[in-house]
């Protein structure tokens, strides 16, 4: 309480201005025009922290060796050699695979957590975003315990290689699957009833209800789901590096070009190929919205579901098995990770665990994780939500949002790899005032914020788009400041995905390696990267052992947030109890 | 802790104690980048703090090929003062991009010729050799009934079909110095040819060259091409390996040192460079190597064969290092354009 009454302190109720300043001028109050400057400098530190080091790397592609310009001398190169362009193929394939099944099954599993009436909608939840909180090597340790050579249910593939296509979809459907549940929820939680009662009245079929009102409501949500889980997926190398065998896909390719042959000119050149689908994003992003009109108006009635026996028992069926192989995947890691000596000496110890003789840091890199993971969560919630809000809910200023928008979206089209090497490029350039912060925890802060930026940028115009415009007019023509409408009524209702967005950074942060991997320093090593040089050293188990550290306290984290949601929700959300 | 709190507590702590705190107060902190196995990171240390107690190491550690990416890419303000562990390889390139400083560290004269930078422009100095072996699980082999090989000639039999694991060259710097070697070994044309034969063999080509003898210890595969130094450590942990050293002659890379240009503390940089070459430090390198650069102190090392040194090929680094793009594209268009699903 005391905060808004200072919010209101800060924020003197002034009208425009009537004397002789210019029309354009008075056109927006005192009130718009802070918040506008502090949308200026949103728009400004994400120029800074995403757009500018990803130019400096992707001018490269047009550049040789010596840093002369070429034109587009890389891209026929490109074209011209088969391996390099089956590469694009293949990873169409994975991509749109993926993409529909992330998305059928997140849109099915979130439907029947937000919209039917199974028991233990609360546990389904937690273990269908289990996988968010473990690093992506850890399925991937667990496909191949699984299904390799010497896995234990490997007659399952019927003679097929985990080792390629089979294995990557798998990998990137069990890791963006949380993901996609994330933005989906949030599409399908806030609902009308006033429509179903009207297509009730007006005799509509169920099926008909599901076209015509939940469909058309969840659709922005659908569409931003597929795109960015096809993203995400074609930008992944983690995966297809680990399990993807001998299927070349394009991110891979940038490794091999970057990390194998120092060619930066070529990995470049693949990263601005890798750079369309995320234009295409962002594109159809902004179509949609035109067409996107406020579900949640401020007359909204919340909407609970009834009780549909059959409808009920598939859902129920669908969740058990969608949990059940999750779970199977992670207690497999955690059964790898107190093997002594897989495949040939199973008796159990916590060798493994005992990181100071291993590579990576020890446990020193864990508490480093920690740190890094709750700045990360703090600074960029605040940062990441109030900006959204801004751009959503600030009137004019339309050049500027756009621009925030665009970089917004942005991160998710550049793969880590590409971020963290662009990183270097562009802090580290003797004559950046900003080098300072290179080999420092506020870089890899800088860069955890930014690389995941998309995802909670979304989640949050998604609440937000779903809040009638009316409470700020009304609000307006109360001579409410719009700073304590925010306050009072726009983060309470969106305090859910307040929560989801905080510790989406938190767990992203703990688990995340592929920018990070070049940024670290000696006194800021990280467990994730822990995990991938104890794999690469040969020490799987010990890297299944961090893996499942890092995932016990992703765990604790969402214990937290779980906490935090039913004290603040009881306070907050009680009007959607009817 | 900032640099003032540490100067202040040096202050107070110089002012009751009539110790001479000279040393403390001149403790300098060098960033040394790295590729070394991380358990040996702490004993390379300690070992060098031993005589040099006024010198810090602050290791980064990652794998050769991120090491080598990170420091180019930040040439132009660079962080690392010294490397100390790299591929000999990587450091030529770096020297290409003159990157590196000219220095012979005081005693290489004892330093075999092989392991130092001949050049009249000498800028790394070799630690030790590291080679290529073929990682043959014998449980796995039993089973499929995969006689042992012995020579690289034997992996092209058609009996190994499928069986076999070796690191892609254009991701790994061990599969590249497989794939030069076979070069140097057969000749040009029969090197291809040699490995057109391999490649039917070839079950898939990983992307990290300690990979196929990993895939090999954990049964995963029953032949991995990989490198001696990880196969003897899988076979230490339990893993049912031989360790095949093909008789054609054996690829080998080194391990070397280097300083980095524009160091701002190259006095410290060189009293390390030079204790890197000294006899002491060669024979911590031979706790892990068999070969290592000072000649006549290396004891056999375990799993090891005692001709070690004998089966390395006469590599010519500055052959292949100018032919790199050349073979890497030219293996790409053999062999990874139809590496396709099978």
């Amino acid at each position: 309480m005391s905060q808004s009454s200072l919010a209101t302190a800060d924020q003197p109720q002034i009208t425009p201005s009537q004397n002789g300043r210019s029309k354009w001028l008075s056109q927006r109050s005192l009130d718009e025009w802070s918040l506008g400057g502090v949308l200026m400098i949103g728009v400004l530190a994400l120029f800074i922290c995403v757009v500018l080091p990803i130019y400096t790397l992707l001018s490269k592609s047009i550049e040789n060796k010596a840093g002369d310009v070429i034109g587009l001398e890389n891209f026929s190169h490109f074209f011209a050699t088969p391996s390099l362009y089956s590469a694009i193929n293949n990873s169409l394939l994975i991509a749109f695979l993926s993409t529909f099944i992330v998305t059928t099954l997140s849109f099915l599993t979130a439907y029947g957590i937000s919209r039917t009436r199974i028991p233990f909608k609360g546990l389904f939840r937690t273990i269908l975003v289990l996988p968010i909180l473990a690093p992506s090597l850890l399925p991937a340790i667990s496909l191949v315990y699984l299904f390799g050579n010497q896995g234990i249910i490997k007659e399952l593939l019927m003679g097929e290689s985990i080792y390629g296509p089979i294995g990557i979809v798998i990998g990137s459907c069990f890791w963006t699957f949380p993901h996609a549940l994330m933005i989906m929820l949030t599409a399908l939680a806030n609902t009308d009833a006033r429509l179903y009662e009207s297509a009730e009245v007006l005799g509509a079929s169920p099926m008909r209800t599901f076209f015509t009102v939940t469909l058309p409501a969840a659709k922005y949500g659908i569409i931003s789901v597929a795109f960015v889980v096809f993203t995400l997926v074609i930008t992944d190398f983690g995966v297809p590096k680990v399990i993807g065998g001998q299927f070349n896909v394009l991110a891979t390719d940038i490794y091999k070009q970057v990390i194998g042959q120092q060619n930066f000119e070529m990995g470049a050149t693949v990263s601005v190929i890798l750079l369309l689908p995320a234009i295409l994003t962002f594109m159809t992003d902004r179509w949609l919205q035109r067409r996107q009109s406020a579900l949640l108006t401020s007359k909204a009635v919340p909407w609970s579901a009834p009780k549909r026996l059959w409808l009920d028992r598939t859902f129920f069926a669908l969740m058990v098995l969608v949990s059940v192989v999750i779970v199977g995947i992670i207690l497999m890691a955690v059964y790898a990770s107190l093997v002594t000596f897989w495949p040939y000496n199973l008796n159990l110890s916590l060798n493994n665990y005992n990181f100071d003789l291993m590579d990576g840091g020890g446990w020193d890199s864990y508490w480093n994780s920690i740190q890094m993971a709750t700045f990360t969560a703090l600074i960029g919630t605040g940062f990441i939500f109030f900006q959204s809000y801004l751009v959503a809910k600030l009137k004019g200023f339309q050049l500027l949002k756009w621009c925030f928008h665009l970089f917004a979206i942005l991160p998710l089209a550049v793969p880590g790899l590409v971020l963290g090497l662009a990183y270097i490029f562009f802090f580290n350039a003797p004559n950046n005032p900003l080098n300072g912060i290179y080999g420092t925890m506020t870089i890899l802060v800088v860069c955890t914020i930014s690389h995941f930026y998309t995802v909670c940028h979304l989640t949050a115009t998604t609440a937000l788009k779903q809040i009638d415009a009316e409470f700020e007019s009304v609000s307006a023509s109360l001579k409410v400041p719009q700073i304590k409408t925010f306050w009072r009524v726009t983060l309470p209702v969106c305090m859910p995905a307040v929560l989801d967005i905080a510790s989406y950074l938190f767990v992203n942060a703990m688990t995340t390696v592929s920018a990070v991997v070049f940024l670290y320093s000696y006194h800021t090593s990280l467990a994730s990267v822990a995990v991938l040089n104890m794999d690469d050293a040969g020490d799987i188990a010990p890297a299944a052992a961090m893996a499942v550290m890092i995932m016990m306290t992703c765990m604790i984290a969402r214990l937290i947030h779980w906490f935090l949601g039913s004290v603040l929700l009881k306070h907050t959300q009680s009007w959607r109890q009817q | 802790m900032t640099r003032k709190t540490l100067l202040k507590r040096l202050a107070v702590l110089a002012g009751i104690t009539t110790v001479s705190m000279a040393a403390h107060a001149a403790k300098t902190e060098l960033t040394v980048y790295t590729a070394i196995e991380a358990e040996d990171l702490k004993k390379y240390a300690a070992r060098f703090n031993e005589e040099h107690p006024d010198i810090k190491i602050n290791w980064v550690r990652d794998s050769t090929g991120i090491v080598t990416a990170k420091l180019l890419a930040e040439k132009n303000n660079p962080q690392a003062d010294v490397v100390w562990g790299l591929a000999a390889t990587s450091l030529m390139l770096l020297k290409s991009e003159d990157m590196l400083q000219t220095y012979q560290p005081v005693g290489s004269e004892k330093l075999s010729p092989k392991f130092k930078d001949m050049s009249n422009n000498p800028v790394w100095t070799g630690m030790d050799a590291w080679m290529a072996a073929v990682c043959y699980n014998t449980v796995e082999a039993k089973k499929l009934g995969l006689p042992k090989p012995t020579s690289w000639a034997d992996l092209t039999k058609p009996v190994y079909q499928d069986h076999i694991i070796m690191p892609n060259p254009n991701s790994s710097g061990t599969g590249f110095l497989d794939v030069s070697s076979w070069l140097q070994i057969f000749g040009e044309k029969e090197g291809w040819a040699y490995m057109d034969g391999l490649h039917q063999n070839i079950n898939r080509y990983t992307h990290s060259g300690s990979k196929p003898c990993k895939l090999a210890a954990a049964g995963e595969i029953p032949i991995g091409i990989s490198f001696a130094f990880r196969a003897a450590k899988s076979k230490k942990m339990g893993a049912p390996l031989d360790i095949v050293f093909p008789t054609e002659g054996l690829g080998w890379d080194m391990e070397a040192t280097a300083i980095i240009k524009g160091t701002d503390k190259l006095a410290a940089a060189k009293t390390l460079v030079d204790w890197t070459a000294s006899q002491k430090a060669n024979e911590m390198y031979n706790e892990g190597y068999a070969v290592v650069a000072m000649p006549g102190i290396a004891k056999p090392v375990e799993y090891f064969p005692a001709n070690a040194e004998a089966l390395m090929i006469n590599n010519d680094f500055e052959w292949s290092a100018n032919n790199r793009r050349q073979i890497l594209a030219e293996w790409q268009k053999r062999y990874d354009s139809k590496s396709d699903p099978k």
